[in-house]
Parts: structure tokens; C-alpha cells; sequence
């Protein structure tokens, strides 16, 4: 059984090392400031223990004040896993930083979050859309799209 | 004397023989040799996840049946997990083993079409792809004994599956269990040794364990680079645990094991399918749970081991009747991250060829 | 030969995309009204004054049993056609078995899958490449009416029927295999009954 690890001791951990990077963290996730993520998210891939080294998926969520972006993490050799997220409260030109060169998974998936959500990533060798066509106004996932 | 070349761009379109679909790869030539590839994607494009979020939970199940179009079973119960952990809700057994019978034929029925098409790709026009659907058409019998479709079976629920089989189901099971592993020795015998299958597919596309890893990939082309995890073992859900089957991996990650590695698993998925059918036990098909079901605040995400990879449903519920996110996590999409070092090197006909043996779905990728 | 940086000729990545991108916007801005189909055979007066010489007779019995398909097959209907193509629902019995990629050589277009924006103007494309006469068979409910996938119309075209016309709708999510084979007989039909010469122009002329 893949055994999802507490918020909290992760948390712990992490604030050793990198303090100030925790914004609150709950049983089953933890949230990230959006400056310290390419550095919780190193410290989470390379600690010998953690070793999260399979990204499962990236997505985006809109909550009418804030954008919440959500990572799940894998380690394949000790079988558990973590959701990361972070949040991102400007609703004009949102930005965040890019895990591209942690999890080359993250490619087409922070693509999609661009196309449909409006969030771009900093460090994405190809930020353009992916699903829709150049020229499109908006953004459809958004919650004010319709 | 120095020859000027320049490098050209092929543009290898959304309609084509053999691209799966509408789907579109811009691929740099250096003369005949692939320097870098860049896929489009977008053409069937159809707004799954924003129709998602304003039709009722029950009301999702017959779209998630149209993302996978030759999987859909699988789509099925990928959302249908997802809505129980959201919501607690519990299965009775006998649900729970006809999902896992229903799960493993549609595997087969995937795999089928995955073999054959990439032995299209690989010159065998057309031949084995209809063998194999002869043996998809005895499954499609089975599947419309039980729901009444051909393609789209709209199948599980919310707590069960719609209905209970008919009388005449286990038979005509039995019978193709019998039946079933003499035609996958048939097509081995055929198309193992195959000298012209081996010259274009051994060797080709090599993907190894550390790229796969670092790409995402999963499902068979993660398994066929030599990785052994299989969400069935790692992470069991409904009650795969119960059940006595192995893990076949490959060695060198080309295309060839990726081919050998769905025929493996076919022969796996008979043998769930017979401990399942023995085990079967008697009861009610589907919890009472109302259509309209009002998951409490929450989020959860389910994955299965889908034909193509891990699939998996990220739903967010705000108590209404509707969720408030739901995000599909797509195999065929982030397995097409490793195509571009795949395919690094490699000629036009072999790009192909690779591409082939990812085997995507495009109604996946653009959901 | 030196590559350096991945660099594409002539256009680059951009300009390409901004170029589709404005042929599809020129596209949905020009096609929110239904092509009207193309049924003038059903016309009340006509139907009196059709006479089918032997020569139409054999045109159109030519015509109707040996029809190539070209290949447009967005989605999930394309299976339900590849399996009428298949062993157990035979299409080559009624003369279709070729399913060449080239639109150049074909006459029929079976339009299996859902149609979007994105991918419209490549249809209108297949569609001009054709060669006269050619039919098209709307297959399943994406392409009557935007299927099941309508309300989501930022993206998908409400029915193949704005963008190019239509002559035979074959309804189903998908259609079984027996039921687009129904289609294709109707086709037949009113292939059938198609007036290809003249004979009033060539007696005065």
C-alpha cells in the first residue's frame, strides 16, 4: 500500500532546513510559499528517505480569491507519497516558479495549467498553449470564464 | 568540400494514416534523421473538465466513458473510486468483483487494439489488426450482454455497477477464457520471430530506467524500461489484493519489449479474470446511494492501472450536487513526455514506429 | 553539417501558431449558420422530370458500389467504423474496403468524432481536396449536433453541418457497425437516383 505521508512531519522536516517555507500544513498536504517552492521541492527529490522522485500529476484549482496549484509526489523505492500545494493570490498575471527541471513530467501538465487557467510558469523552456489555439482570449477554466 | 545543409521541418499532420487520431508532431530533419520533435495537440480538444463541473457526479460517468474511447470500463471505475473515497461511501463485494472482471476485459480488449495497430505501424498492414478484432468483437459479446453497448458502456456507478449480469454471462465467459490463450499463442508463434518486426522494432526508441522515471511515464512503457510497479500491487484498490498474478518487466525499454510487455499482460489479466469469476460471491450490485450524491468538503484522488498508465481523478466537492474540480490525470498525455528523447536519432519511419508503441489515445490527451 | 541551436527555418514556431490561430478565428467567426444540405433530389417538380437514361443507370451503379473513403476520424465513432471494416460486419462487400489516406482519390468522407475549432479548417481542407462527386455521412451525434459535448462550445463545433455539407445523418453514441451500414445504403440510394447527363442540353445543342 502506498503510504501518504502526514503534512505535519514532513513539515517538520522541512522547516529545519529551509525556515520560513511552510505556510500551514494539514494531515494529508502542505502548503507552500510560492518563492520557496524550487527549494522545498529539491530538498523533498534529493534527501536520502524522502526521495520523491515520480511527479503523478500538477493541477490547478480557482478559488474565486486565489489560484491553488497542487503537486502529488511518489517515491517508487520506499512506496509513499505527498501532496504539495501552494498558492498563488494575484488574479491578473499569475506566476509561478517551474519544477520542469526537477520532474521533466511537469512539461505538458504546466502547459495545460497555462492554456486553461492563465498561471504562468518561470523556467518553462515552452510556455505557450497547448490546447487551444493562438489568438484565444481568455481563460476557460477559470471560474468567470461563462 | 563542405556541404551546406539545413536542418527541415516536417510537418507530419493531424490527419494521417497513422498517428492514432488527429494528432500532430513537427519534427526537425537533419536529411532523414529526426534532430528534435515537437507534438501539437488541441484537436480534439472538448472541454471535458469544464462540462465536469456542471453536470451531477452521476452525470459525469458516461463523459469519463468518451476520454479512453477504447477503455472506457477502466475510465469508469477510475471515477467512480474517486467518488466513494470523497464521499465514504462502501461497495458491496459482489460490485467490487464484477468491476474487477469487467476492468480485466477491457484491458485485454485495449491491449488487443494497442498490438495490433503497432503491428500496423510496423508494415503488417491490416492483418493482425483484424485478427485482433475478431477477438475484440468476442469481448465487445460480453460487454453488451451486461450493458447494452458496443463501445461506451457507462457501466459502474456510484456505489456499484448499474445492474447484475444476466444468467448467460458466466457461460459464455467460461467459454472464452477457454478459448482466449490459444489466440495469444497464435499470434506469438506468427509474429515473435518475426525477422522484419524485430529488424524494425529491437533497438528502437530505447527509453531507460532513469528517463522513464523522470518523465512520469507509467503503465506499460514504464514496466517495459524495467521498473516494476504495477498499481494493482503497489497501491491495491478495489480487491486486487485478493488476487495471484505477476508483474512482467522488460530489460531494454524499446519498442520491442514494449510490444512483448501488452502481450505479457494480457496473458496476467486472464488469470485475474479466472481467480475472479471462482471467488465470485452472491448479493447486491450497488450500495443505496441516491444519484444525486452529495460528497461532504474534501478533495481525494483515486488511480487506477489503466491500459495506457496510471489514470487517476483529482475531485474537489464543495456539498453540492456538482464538484467543484474535477482534474483527470491522462497517461497518454504525460507518457508522450518521453517521445522527445526517444526519438532523438532516429529516421522518419522510425518515428513511427516509437510513437506507435507509447500507443496514446487522443480523446486522453485533450480530454 | 552544423545545427547549433535547434533552429527552424524559414517561419519560425511562433509565427506558424499565430498564423493557425487566425485561420480559425476567421473560421468560427464564419461559420454560425448550418450549410443547408444538399437535397434537391427530394425536390417535389424535379422528381417528375428525372428520366435516367441506361448510361446514368450504370454511372450511378458504378458510383454507388465502389465508394472510397477518405480518412477523417477525430474519435470514438472511428472504432465503431473500423469495426463495420473489420471481419464480422464486412464493409468490402459492398465495395469500400479502400481506406486511403489521400483525400485526392476519394468520394466519400464518413465523419466519425467529435469536430473543434482547432481542428475545422483541416476538415474544410480534406473536404476541397476532394474531387466532384463527392457525399459526406455525418456519423454519430458529435457530428450532427455537437453530441454530448455541446454545451462546452468554446471549443467544439456545434455539427459537421457548419463547416461542410452534409448528406446522410446516422444517429448513435456511436452507431453500431449495422446501423452506419444502414446509412451508407441510403447513401446509395440517393446516389442512385442522380441525374448525371442531361439530355435535354444535348439534344439542343
Amino acid at each position: 500500500m502506498t503510504v501518504a505521508l502526514s503534512g505535519k512531519e514532513i513539515a517538520g522536516q522541512i522547516e529545519e532546513k529551509l525556515p520560513e517555507s511552510i505556510t500551514e500544513s494539514g494531515q494529508d498536504y502542505l502548503v507552500v510559499k510560492p518563492d520557496s517552492l524550487l527549494a522545498v521541492a529539491t530538498f523533498l527529490k534529493d534527501t536520502p528517505g524522502l526521495d520523491f522522485n515520480y511527479l503523478n500529476f500538477v493541477t490547478a484549482i480557482d478559488y474565486y480569491d486565489h489560484f491553488e496549484v497542487v503537486y502529488q509526489l511518489t517515491s517508487l523505492e520506499h512506496n509513499h507519497s505527498l501532496v504539495v500545494k501552494t498558492r498563488c493570490y494575484d488574479r491578473e498575471n499569475p506566476a509561478l516558479p517551474s519544477v520542469v527541471s526537477l520532474w521533466q513530467g511537469a512539461d505538458f501538465q504546466e502547459r495545460e495549467i497555462y492554456d486553461l487557467m492563465g498561471i504562468r510558469f518561470e523556467g518553462h523552456p515552452n510556455m505557450k498553449r497547448i490546447f487551444l489555439w493562438e489568438g484565444f482570449q481568455g481563460h476557460p477554466l477559470r471560474k468567470d470564464y461563462w | 568540400m563542405a556541404l551546406k545543409t539545413e536542418p527541415f521541418v516536417l510537418n507530419m499532420g493531424p490527419v494521417h494514416p497513422s498517428t492514432h487520431g488527429v494528432f500532430r508532431m513537427r519534427a526537425t530533419l537533419d536529411g532523414e534523421v529526426v534532430v528534435d520533435i515537437e507534438p501539437v495537440f488541441g484537436y480534439l480538444h472538448r472541454g471535458v473538465e469544464k462540462l465536469a463541473e456542471q453536470r451531477t457526479y452521476t452525470g459525469i460517468i458516461p463523459l469519463t466513458d468518451r476520454l479512453d474511447y477504447i477503455s472506457s470500463m477502466n475510465n469508469n471505475h477510475a471515477y467512480v473510486l474517486a467518488v466513494e473515497k470523497l464521499a465514504g461511501i462502501k461497495v458491496p463485494e459482489r460490485a467490487e468483483y464484477l468491476r474487477v472482471i469487467m476492468a480485466e476485459l477491457q484491458r485485454i480488449a485495449a491491449f488487443l487494439i494497442a498490438v495490433g495497430s503497432f503491428l500496423n505501424d510496423c508494415g503488417a498492414f491490416f492483418t493482425p489488426f483484424l485478427y485482433m478484432f475478431r477477438e475484440r468483437e468476442r469481448i465487445i459479446d460480453l460487454f453488451e450482454m451486461v450493458s447494452g453497448q458496443r463501445l461506451t458502456y457507462n457501466y459502474m456507478r456510484v456505489g456499484g455497477v448499474s445492474q447484475d449480469i444476466p444468467r448467460e454471462f458466466l457461460p459464455a465467459l467460461r467459454k472464452f477464457l477457454a478459448q482466449m490463450p490459444r489466440f495469444i499463442d497464435e499470434y506469438d508463434r506468427l509474429l515473435m520471430q518475426n525477422e522484419i518486426l524485430l529488424a524494425r522494432a529491437k533497438g528502437v526508441g530505447i527509453l531507460t530506467k532513469e528517463q522513464a522515471i523522470n518523465c512520469s511515464a507509467s503503465g506499460p512503457v514504464l514496466r517495459a524500461s524495467g521498473v516494476k510497479w504495477d498499481i494493482r500491487q503497489a497501491d491495491p484498490y478495489s480487491v486486487y489484493d485478493r488476487f495471484d498474478f505477476d508483474i512482467p518487466t522488460g530489460t531494454v525499454g524499446d519498442c520491442y519489449d514494449r510490444y512483448r510487455q501488452r502481450v505479457e499482460e494480457m496473458r496476467q489479466s486472464l488469470r485475474i479474470i479466472k481467480q475472479a469469476m471462482e471467488q465470485l460471491p452472491q448479493g447486491p450490485v450497488k450500495s443505496d446511494v441516491s444519484h444525486l450524491v452529495r460528497p461532504p468538503i474534501g478533495e481525494a484522488y483515486a488511480r487506477i492501472e489503466a491500459p495506457k498508465g496510471e489514470l487517476g481523478f483529482y475531485l474537489v466537492s464543495d456539498n453540492s450536487i456538482a464538484p467543484y474540480r474535477c482534474h483527470i490525470r491522462p497517461p497518454s498525455l504525460i507518457n508522450l513526455t518521453a517521445l522527445r528523447d526517444m526519438v532523438r536519432g532516429w529516421k522518419v519511419a522510425d518515428v513511427i514506429i516509437i510513437f506507435g508503441s507509447i500507443d496514446i489515445t487522443v480523446g486522453e490527451i485533450d480530454r | 553539417m552544423e545545427v547549433g541551436g535547434i533552429r527552424k527555418y524559414i517561419y519560425s514556431d511562433t509565427e506558424l501558431d499565430q498564423e493557425e490561430g487566425q485561420i480559425i478565428e476567421e473560421l468560427k467567426a464564419n461559420s454560425q449558420q448550418i450549410i443547408p444540405d444538399p437535397d434537391e433530389w427530394l425536390d417535389e417538380e424535379l422528381e417528375q422530370n428525372i428520366f435516367l437514361t441506361t448510361v446514368d443507370a450504370v454511372i450511378n451503379w458504378g458510383r454507388r458500389s465502389s465508394l472510397w473513403t477518405a480518412i477523417c476520424f477525430p474519435a470514438c465513432c472511428a472504432f465503431e467504423f473500423i469495426a463495420a471494416n473489420g471481419p464480422r460486419f464486412d464493409l468490402a462487400r459492398f465495395g469500400m474496403e479502400i481506406l486511403r489516406a489521400s483525400p485526392r482519390q476519394a468520394d466519400l468522407m464518413i465523419t466519425a468524432g467529435t469536430l473543434t475549432w482547432k481542428m475545422a479548417p483541416n476538415v474544410s481542407r480534406i473536404y476541397n481536396q476532394m474531387a466532384e462527386p463527392k457525399w459526406v455521412i455525418a456519423m454519430g451525434a458529435c457530428a450532427i449536433s455537437g453530441g454530448i459535448f455541446a454545451s462546452a462550445s468554446y471549443a467544439v463545433v456545434p455539427g459537421y453541418n457548419h463547416i461542410i455539407p452534409v448528406d446522410v445523418y446516422v444517429p448513435g453514441c456511436p452507431p453500431r457497425p449495422e446501423a452506419l451500414i444502414y446509412g451508407i445504403q441510403m447513401l446509395q440510394k440517393k446516389i442512385a437516383k442522380r441525374r448525371n447527363i442531361d439530355i435535354g442540353k444535348l439534344i439542343r445543342k
